[in-house]
């Protein structure tokens, strides 16, 4: 019986999940063929390409695609943190609230979800641009003489990341803390603490396990976005995803495609697993 | 037990003083409530003292309000003369243990108990020696390394126990601690806590609702309701005698006669209730003509014909109740109200005496009833 209520979501994950997978997987290893497609040959150098290694005797050895990915890590860091500083503080405020304030404040925090993603990342384009918001704002008050180059920048993706991914990282955050036993500030509080230390001693060790769950939630997607950096960030901030997507569709270079998609998802597969296995550690220690 | 080296001091005049203190707090409908009405209390250094009342009494919010957790609307708390006005709670020299214990789930027990002096940067080797010692105090030695989570009720509050005494407060606050545990558990940690404090020398102000455990664990009690202090006294001297009807039936119970008073001569006081019943008592504040309100407890009235001196009534047992050591018997004596008798249940009782609807005769020691004014309640 409990086969066949699962035998819809097995099909479903086998055919839309785990088959195209076991291609991009095959594909990898396959020689990329001359008008796109592949051939059915061994060809391990699209693994090589990635970290640089030169093809032939007139490539030079470039790790220009090891330095997309990192740049593409450091951006994803970012966005982490810009929302952690967003949310966490956040969460503190609305967690306190009670009653329909709070709800309301919920709903609005999750409202953008319903707005499209695509209209959202344009609203900062049109706020960055040098005759966008900001840069008008800056210049009529005197701040500024020439616009700034806001756009196409590291800052306009990082920027329109933390706009897309806040949510995702507020939710977690704030169940964690809705959960916190406040008997346990006021006991830090008797005990003599006083504010900072019972931050530092109670409340953030006691809220980590939300904050880690919301950077997960928020890098995953920010590391193999392509959405923000080709609107926000023009040609200029190349990240992995738009390696990738330029890839498959323009170069037509689909095994370097697959074997690039497979180093983002190895890449957070590790980093589930380590955080999996740090958790496991702690439970085992019989933590709370 | 042996003793950990505090300082016991000698009885000074004022030690822990609540003058005069009310706490107001607004209502969602515009009113206000007073949580605490004009409260004055002398604390004793060294004393077991009791904050006793129901629940909305005020009592935890006194505790509170002593503790530095909120602050007080009007009056002035002071310690040995000097004002705690302005001081927040992480200054003061008093520790609380709370009712939930609040124990640090993600600390070991160990780890707990040393929170206070890790806060305050006390250097290793005395931080462990001190944790150690309130460890033993309160027979958790052994516990150290073990997770909050993994401890028993009455474990986790010896945990919260030694977290406060490690740093030597000057007033220990109890919020209902006991309340958690099951009955059995609560008895041994009543005498246990009582033992405690005799041997650490720190004063406890402990706050609950359960007037046996008031009467059983402390110096004196303080009885609470509706934000005013009812009565302040040694246990025997509220039960004994109860200063007004909210504290006669709060601690313990009483069968509560109102009447006028027509004869008091030398002492010896008659008092005639509304049904034209004769009750005596002995006291010299009333005069005849008062109004007067007599307390008398189950367990001083008994069975029989009046002596010569007794006070006596008769009445129709409507229910009978065995609980071991007593019958209790619900004796209606007129008026339709009913009295109650705990009479001491011996083996040779015969069960016709308490059969429903047996007339019985009553009677107790004048001696032992106890009269006050009538407030016109």
């Amino acid at each position: 019986m409990l086969m066949l209520l699962l035998a819809p979501f097995t099909l479903v994950l086998g055919l839309f999940f785990v088959i195209p997978l076991g291609i991009i997987m095959v594909y990898s290893f396959l020689e990329p063929g001359l008008y796109g497609g592949v051939e059915w040959n061994w060809y391990p150098y699209n693994y090589g390409r990635i970290i640089g290694w030169p093809l032939n005797e007139y490539e030079e050895f470039d790790p220009i695609y090891l330095k997309i990915f990192l740049n593409s890590v450091q951006i994803a860091l970012m966005t982490v943190i810009g929302t952690l500083v967003l949310c966490y503080p956040a969460a503190f405020w609305v967690a306190r609230m009670t009653g329909t304030r709070k709800n309301l404040i919920l709903f609005l925090v999750t409202l953008p979800f319903f707005a499209n993603m695509l209209v959202r990342i344009y609203a900062w384009l049109l706020l960055l641009r040098p005759t966008g918001f900001f840069n008008t704002m800056l210049q009529s008050t005197g701040v500024i003489v020439e616009p700034l180059d806001l756009l196409f920048t590291n800052f306009s993706v990082i920027v329109g990341m933390v706009y897309i991914l806040t949510p995702f990282m507020f939710l977690p955050i704030y169940v964690n803390v809705e959960k916190l036993d406040w008997s346990l500030v006021r006991a830090s509080q008797d005990l003599g603490a006083n504010p900072l230390q019972t931050f530092r001693r109670v409340i953030l060790p006691l809220t980590a396990p939300g904050i880690i769950a919301g950077s997960l939630i928020v890098f995953i997607p920010a590391l193999g976005n392509f959405i923000v950096p080709s609107f926000l960030g023009g040609s200029k901030v190349q990240m992995t995803g738009n390696l990738i997507e330029r890839s498959f569709l323009q170069s037509r270079d689909w095994p370097f495609g697959a074997a690039l998609a497979l180093l983002i998802m190895a890449s957070v597969v590790a980093l589930i697993l380590f955080q999996l296995s740090r958790q496991r550690k702690s439970d085992m220690r019989g933590g709370a | 037990m042996r003793s950990i080296g505090l300082r016991k001091e000698t009885a000074l005049d004022s030690f822990l003083d609540i003058t005069t203190v009310s706490k107001a707090y607004r209502t969602p409908q515009g009113g206000t409530v007073k949580a605490l009405d004009d409260v004055t209390l002398r604390v004793r250094n060294n004393e077991f003292l009791t904050l006793l009342g129901p629940s909305g009494c005020g009592k935890t919010t006194l505790l509170k309000c002593i503790a530095g957790f909120e602050d007080i609307s009007a009056g002035d708390i002071s310690l040995e003369g000097r004002s705690l006005k302005g001081v927040p709670a992480h200054r003061r020299p008093f520790n609380t243990v709370f009712q939930n214990y609040a124990l640090f789930p993600h600390l070991t027990v160990s780890d707990n108990v040393g929170y206070g002096l890790d806060v305050a940067r006390v250097a290793r080797s005395e931080r462990n020696k001190r944790v150690d010692e309130a460890m033993t105090l309160v027979g958790l030695a052994e516990f150290g390394a073990r997770m909050p989570s993994s401890l028993s009720g009455g474990q986790q509050q010896r945990v919260a126990l030694a977290r406060s005494l490690v740093l030597r407060p000057r007033v220990l606050l109890l919020d209902e601690p006991l309340s958690a545990l099951d009955r059995k558990m609560r008895e041994t940690m009543q005498l246990e806590l009582k033992n405690l404090q005799h041997s650490v020398g720190i004063t406890f102000i402990f706050v609950t609702h359960d007037q046996e455990e008031a009467l059983a664990m402390s110096d004196r009690i303080a009885v609470l309701a509706n934000g005013k202090v009812q009565q302040i006294g040694r246990p025997k001297d509220i039960y004994d005698e109860p200063c007004n009807e909210f504290v006669a039936n709060f601690v313990g119970t009483s069968n509560i006669f109102r009447g006028r008073i027509v004869r008091a001569e030398a002492g010896c006081i008659t008092m005639r209730t509304a049904n034209g019943r004769e009750l005596l008592a002995k006291s010299d504040r009333f005069n005849a003509g008062d109004r007067a309100t007599l307390i008398l407890r189950p367990e001083h009235m008994k069975l029989g014909i009046a002596g010569k001196n007794d006070g006596a009534m008769t009445g129709k047992v409507v229910q009978s109740v065995f609980v071991g050591s007593d019958m209790h018997l619900h004796v209606e004596v007129g008026l339709g109200r009913t009295a109650l008798v705990h009479h001491r249940h011996s083996k040779g009782d015969d069960a016709e005496t308490f059969a429903n609807g047996a007339e019985v005769a009553l009677h107790y020691a004048p001696e032992a009833a106890h009269l006050i004014e009538d407030t016109g309640v």
